[in-house]
């Protein structure tokens, strides 16, 4: 479905160019739910915006590239980084983050559904047959129809988000991109997203990509995930197996800092903090908060390679066994 | 009869929406009552959904909002005794912490020019020597120390660094309380945890109590002895924070808990879900019946009273505890 392809990119900055992906390989499969994970600025952002293709400066790409492909409606498609543009909003569509402030909060939702609604699929309607439409797909997600007469600024934060949702949804696209669909939400309110997300998903058997850097929420939608650290993937694989058995020495660290509910142990952060993306440490970017970093971590970058069937690591010693004392902390 | 720390009676705060004549009222804090004690620190944790009075009681418990009804007691001092009210001795006894640390901090100034700050203007210390002792000392019990922050502006720091300054600021007075709004909301995952273990630590090597304002439940459970949880400006439960959230009473509670994204343990069944009505503020009875699984014709007629049981205190006509643990 969309297939990432050593991909690199940089934003431009005074200070010279800051690496912010580098050599991404990966592939996000059809029908399933996807996530990312990582601390703030590791590059989840910047890496939703390659795929949705809204390269603008500073941000660029160095090489590499992004393929989306797949079938709608019998008909094959596919469209590479650049010309991602051209099939937006009917094969994908982005949730950008803090959803609730991008509607214009002074014109009435139905104008703005309209507007967002291309020529060519609305083949000659008139408005009210299009909005006619729009109240019917509001009705199957539950949505009271007479939102489209009120402004954005009438509207909880939650309800601007199921309907920016249904507004990303509407045209059934193959890929679904959602940045931090639920950060702003307290838990009630999130859990009732996810669980229209989820459902979305399941009816549309279409492809959701999902961000966000809430453990928690990985754990309880994605199928698959990765998780990036400093701008790469630290770790990538089905999501029930990463928490059950991290290799990455970061998501170990990661996943056995997580507080749970019903558990009070003592739990301990990870040391230090995350590296400077404008003067990277040469070698593993994680190595000087690694426990078991030795002299090769800090010299030779290691390499995301497939360590069991579906399951990505970059770790120079992933799937040695080595690491797995660690294990004991998240457990 | 123990002294307690802070006692919270019955406080009620009404803001009013919109203009004079044609505003509305919104009760924003209805009717709460909560306690410390003084020998004992203690972390109460305070939680519940936006908008549901966390942070207006903060500003009220901070002075930065005056209740309209009820009355707040801090160490046997009343709010409302305006001719014994002290500000110095109250901004030594009582510390915020905020929640983005990047906004708390001004990026043009000097970080520690907030600690010399707290500790001169304050009259903790004499000289700027023996404030940097001061500073120097708590900073390094939030693991940092005065060499690392001198000189440096908030951007050269991370998230996480800046908000344990903030910490380490706030204890530069000794206070007896310090009152912390969403202190880890803005923190990284990894983060988190060291910022969350830190509070425990502080809390018996100063002998203060933490009023750990959040809506993230899963931290509240590893931090907190007490928890009160608030809708729509209500409290509605109140006890041990173990206790209520192995064992919610208040079926709004329960949701609560049960909404937390966990790891280990996938959600099945549906939710109501709830959508914010200005209204639901004014309702005379339950505020929570439209909402509640359970609610049945008593909760739509009159608004329920705050029972106890054993250890905790629900407002709610049908808890999900037994009765027979219903203290007489």
């Amino acid at each position: 479905m969309l297939k990432v392809e050593n991909l690199s990119t940089s934003y431009k900055t005074i200070d010279g160019d800051v690496q912010v992906l580098q050599n991404l390989n990966f592939e996000i499969f059809e029908n399933e739910i996807f996530g990312i994970a990582g601390e703030s600025g590791c590059g989840k952002t910047t890496l939703l915006k390659v795929l949705y293709d809204i390269i603008e400066f500073p941000l660029q790409i160095e090489q590499g590239r992004v393929v989306l492909s797949g079938e709608k409606n019998g008909k094959s498609f596919s469209y590479e980084s650049g010309r991602i543009r051209d099939a937006w909003w009917k094969n994908i569509s982005y949730v950008p983050q803090a959803a609730q402030s991008v509607l214009n909060p002074i014109t009435r939702l139905k104008s703005q559904f309209l507007d967002s609604i291309p020529e060519e699929d609305r083949k000659n309607e008139t408005d009210e047959e299009t909005l006619e439409r729009v109240s019917n797909y509001l009705e199957e997600l539950s949505l009271s129809p007479d939102l489209l007469e009120a402004f954005p600024f009438q509207l909880s934060g939650g309800m601007r988000q199921r309907v920016i949702i249904a507004l990303a949804t509407f045209m059934a696209p193959n890929v679904v991109l959602a940045d931090e669909p639920t950060t702003a939400l307290d838990v009630v309110v999130q859990r009732g997203i996810l669980m229209m997300l989820m459902r979305l998903q399941q009816e549309l058997k279409n492809t959701l990509v999902v961000v966000s850097h809430d453990m928690g929420v990985h754990y309880q939608i994605t199928k698959r995930m990765g998780i990036m650290y400093s701008g790469s993937f630290a770790e990538l694989g089905r999501t029930d197996e990463i928490f059950e058995d991290p290799i990455h020495p970061y998501t170990q660290m990661l996943i056995g800092a997580l507080p749970r509910v019903g558990d009070s142990r003592q739990r301990v952060g990870i040391p230090g903090r995350p590296p400077a993306l404008t003067n990277p440490p040469p070698g593993c970017r994680f190595a000087p908060r690694c426990p078991h970093a030795v002299k090769r971590c800090t010299e030779e970058v290691p390499e995301f390679r497939e360590v069991r069937p579906g399951r990505f690591a970059a770790c120079h010693f992933a799937g040695e066994g080595e690491l797995d004392d660690t294990k004991a902390v998240g457990s | 009869m123990t002294q307690k720390l802070l006692e919270v009676k019955n406080v009620t705060k009404i803001f009013r929406i919109g203009g004079l004549i044609r505003g509305k009222k919104l009760v924003a804090v209805d009717d709460v009552s909560l306690e410390i004690e003084q020998d004992k620190p203690v972390i109460l944790s305070i939680v519940g959904e936006s908008g549901c009075g966390k942070s207006t009681l903060c500003k009220m418990l901070l002075r930065i909002h005056k209740p309209e009804m009820g009355d707040i007691v801090l160490s046997g001092s009343s709010y409302a005794d305006k001719k014994n009210y002290d500000p110095t001795r109250f901004r030594l006894d009582v510390q915020p912490i905020f929640q983005n640390p990047y906004e708390a901090f001004s990026a043009r100034k000097r970080v520690d020019s907030y600690l010399y700050n707290t500790a001169l203007r304050l009259g903790i210390a004499k000289s700027r020597k023996e404030a940097d002792k001061r500073i120097d000392e708590v900073l390094q019990s939030v693991g940092m120390s005065l060499a690392v922050v001198k000189g440096k502006y908030p951007t050269q720091f991370s998230g996480g660094e800046l908000q344990r300054i903030s910490i380490a600021r706030a204890l530069i007075t000794r206070p007896k309380l310090i009152i912390a709004d969403e202190p880890v909301s803005a923190v990284d995952a990894s983060l988190k945890m060291n910022i969350v273990n830190l509070f425990k630590e502080l809390k018996d090597k100063y002998n203060v109590s933490f009023i750990y304002v959040t809506h993230d439940l899963s931290t509240a459970y590893y931090v907190s002895d007490y928890m009160a949880t608030l809708y729509r400006g209500s409290l509605i439960e109140y006890g041990p924070a173990k206790e209520i959230m192995d064992n919610p009473a208040h079926p709004y509670t329960e949701l609560l808990v049960n909404a937390v994204p966990r790891v280990g343990e996938k959600w099945n069944q549906e939710l109501v879900m709830p959508d914010m009505e200005e209204k639901e503020y004014a309702i005379t009875y339950c505020k929570f019946a439209p909402r509640c699984p359970y609610a049945t014709d008593i909760c739509r007629q009159t608004r329920p009273d705050m029972r106890e049981f054993g250890s905790r205190k629900v407002l709610c006509y049908h808890p999900l505890v037994s009765t027979e643990e219903e203290a007489v």
